[in-house]
């Protein structure tokens, strides 16, 4: 067997887990699934009441791209603390596997199921305001920056990922709080320019805020990728030095628990 | 790896050359494992004061041997069966698996070892297949085989296949260590790290456990570590027995020779209970008690 067949397979058995995982806690799956449609049709409500298609479009894209980000980041970032939860983190360890494949399975599984969910939003958005003002939009656009938002985040989302191996207890709810920091800053529900200075700073250090800028301005205003090339490039360079470094720094976090014995299982 | 359970004899047929023959760098020649002066630290408290917890270390394992640890809680046991799968780093020291360093040529070492340790550790809500079918593609096997050994493996550890689809938390304790211990051996282990495999299982479970590992033995060419508080266990599968206590080897012999050793330089009964009192310095029954507090907590 090639090396990279080896890989690939081990890659595989982490989306299969994970996908009989979510199978068998389907209920819980479900209840997530509902309270986010619930969540994001709210927050489209909002819009509606003022009758302005513009502002109902622009919250309901971004409680539907952060609904897709927080799915892909909340997969890989548990990763760690689930198989901490479990008590399987230092079987996985032990397997003769990559860590960039274990990662790459998590990135997979993570992206193919933030779709599923997306997509099911979508349709609840659609029953609840079939007459949607999105006859200029540019689709290219809209996937453009769906796929670099993706892979933008996926960096981030490594390095919460490793939070759990640094902090036995207290990892699990430090990504947590990361994770509601970027809904915060990057402009989901409103402009940045609305936030304290300081904030606006942060915020441009978030691949999200050009992620859900990118898909607004090319669902709503119909802006060719060309037009919104300053969302583009953060988000090219965010995935370039973010993915790598992601790796690398969780293999640093894998030695520095390997050395303090952070892997054994508590509790 | 070739598994063939046979209805009328009920034993599980492993063949060590179908299992040697998946490409593994196994040289016949060189030990099982090999651990040279092994020692490592942990920084524990607020005082990060260094706590040394295993302390110059020294075994050999030949290939198809059984070493057996004992100590009490806190000896050392746990964290050297962690050095050797690599789940922890080494301080000080080398050790070998069938010749490779664990640290230079960590993915070949993972290829060759698996572990079963005290707590059964699962995806609750996944069936034994499913959890099995997940540790097997990490190891490279291909799906369908593994889903016949595993099975296999399962029945002759006395689970039934109707269990085998059903999620593993509406499983006994005793049933939930049986399939630790498939998933161990469903990756063909060359070297077997058995973290007090036995403990917290009822009387006919651990003697199934034990025919087990026998079998796993003979027949699958592996070479086992195993900790254990249980001395008849111990006796009954070690070859040579390691007493540990605070991190240091403060005796090693084959079990005969250990009860020999006490015999005539302490003049007390010739038993492992004896061999267990003298070089840790407390008897199992103090060790229990400790386990019982602890979980009290």
């Amino acid at each position: 067997m090639t090396l990279l067949t080896h890989e690939l397979k081990a890659s595989y058995a982490f989306v299969e887990r994970n996908f009989n995982l979510s199978r068998r806690y389907w209920g819980w799956e479900l209840a997530f699934l509902v309270y986010s449609a619930a969540g994001a049709l709210s927050i489209s409500f909002i819009g509606a009441q003022f009758g302005d298609s513009r502002l109902l479009l622009t919250l309901m894209v971004g409680a539907i791209f952060w609904n897709y980000l927080s799915v892909v980041f909340s997969w890989i970032a548990e990763t760690i603390s689930v198989e901490r939860w479990e008590g399987t983190l230092e079987y996985t360890m032990m397997a003769p596997v990559h860590r960039s494949t274990h990662l790459l399975g998590s990135v997979a599984y993570a992206m193919v199921f933030g779709l599923v969910h997306t997509a099911a939003i979508l349709l609840a958005m659609i029953v609840f305001f079939p007459n949607l003002a999105v006859g200029s939009a540019n689709p290219l656009t809209v996937v453009t920056f769906f796929v670099l938002g993706s892979f933008s985040f996926v960096g981030i989302a490594m390095l919460a990922a490793i939070l759990p191996l640094l902090y036995v207890e207290r990892g699990a709810q430090m990504t947590f709080v990361l994770q509601s920091v970027l809904l915060l800053v990057s402009g989901v529900y409103y402009p940045i320019e609305v936030l304290p200075g300081w904030m606006q700073v942060i915020s441009r250090l978030s691949p999200a805020t050009y992620a859900i800028d990118g898909v607004r301005r090319g669902l709503i205003d119909g802006a060719s990728v060309s037009e919104l090339i300053g969302d583009v490039w953060p988000l090219v360079a965010m995935g370039i030095v973010l993915i790598p470094f992601g790796l690398w720094a969780f293999g640093r976090a894998e030695r520095y628990a390997k050395r303090t014995g952070k892997l054994k299982r508590v509790g | 790896m070739t598994a063939t359970l046979t209805r009328e004899s009920k034993t599980l047929i492993l063949d060590p050359q179908a299992i040697l023959a998946d490409a593994r760098p196994i040289d016949r020649t060189v030990p099982a494992l090999l651990v040279e002066g092994v020692t490592k630290r942990f920084i524990v408290g607020r005082a990060k004061r260094p706590v040394l917890a295993i302390s110059n270390v020294s075994l050999r394992l030949e290939r198809g041997g059984v070493v057996g640890f004992l100590g009490a809680n806190g000896s050392g046991k746990s964290t050297l069966i962690r050095l050797v799968s690599g789940l922890l780093t080494l301080d000080e020291g080398r050790v070998e698996v069938f010749g490779h360093d664990i640290e230079r040529e960590e993915m070949t070492v993972k290829r060759l070892i698996n572990r079963v340790s005290v707590d059964a550790a699962f995806f609750k809500k996944l069936s034994p297949m499913e959890n099995l079918l997940f540790a097997a593609r990490l190891y490279g096997m291909d799906a369908g085989k593994a889903r016949g050994d595993a099975i296999a493996i399962l029945e002759r550890l006395g689970i039934a296949r109707k269990r085998i689809d059903r999620p593993v938390e509406q499983m006994s304790r005793g049933m939930q260590q049986k399939v630790a211990i498939a998933r161990a051996l469903l990756t063909s282990p060359a070297l077997l790290l058995l973290d007090e495999p036995t403990t917290g299982l009822d009387p006919r479970s651990k003697l199934d456990v034990q025919t087990f590992i026998e079998d796993v033995r003979t027949n699958h060419d592996a070479s086992i570590v195993l900790t254990t508080h249980d001395l008849d266990e111990a006796d009954r599968l070690c070859d040579r027995i390691a007493v540990l206590n605070d991190g240091r080897v403060v005796a090693e012999d084959t079990p005969d020779g250990l009860k020999r050793l006490v015999a005539e330089r302490h003049g007390q009964e010739p038993t492992l209970h004896n061999v267990f009192m003298t070089y840790t310095g407390r008897s199992l029954d103090d060790d229990v008690e400790e386990v019982e507090a602890g979980e009290d907590d």
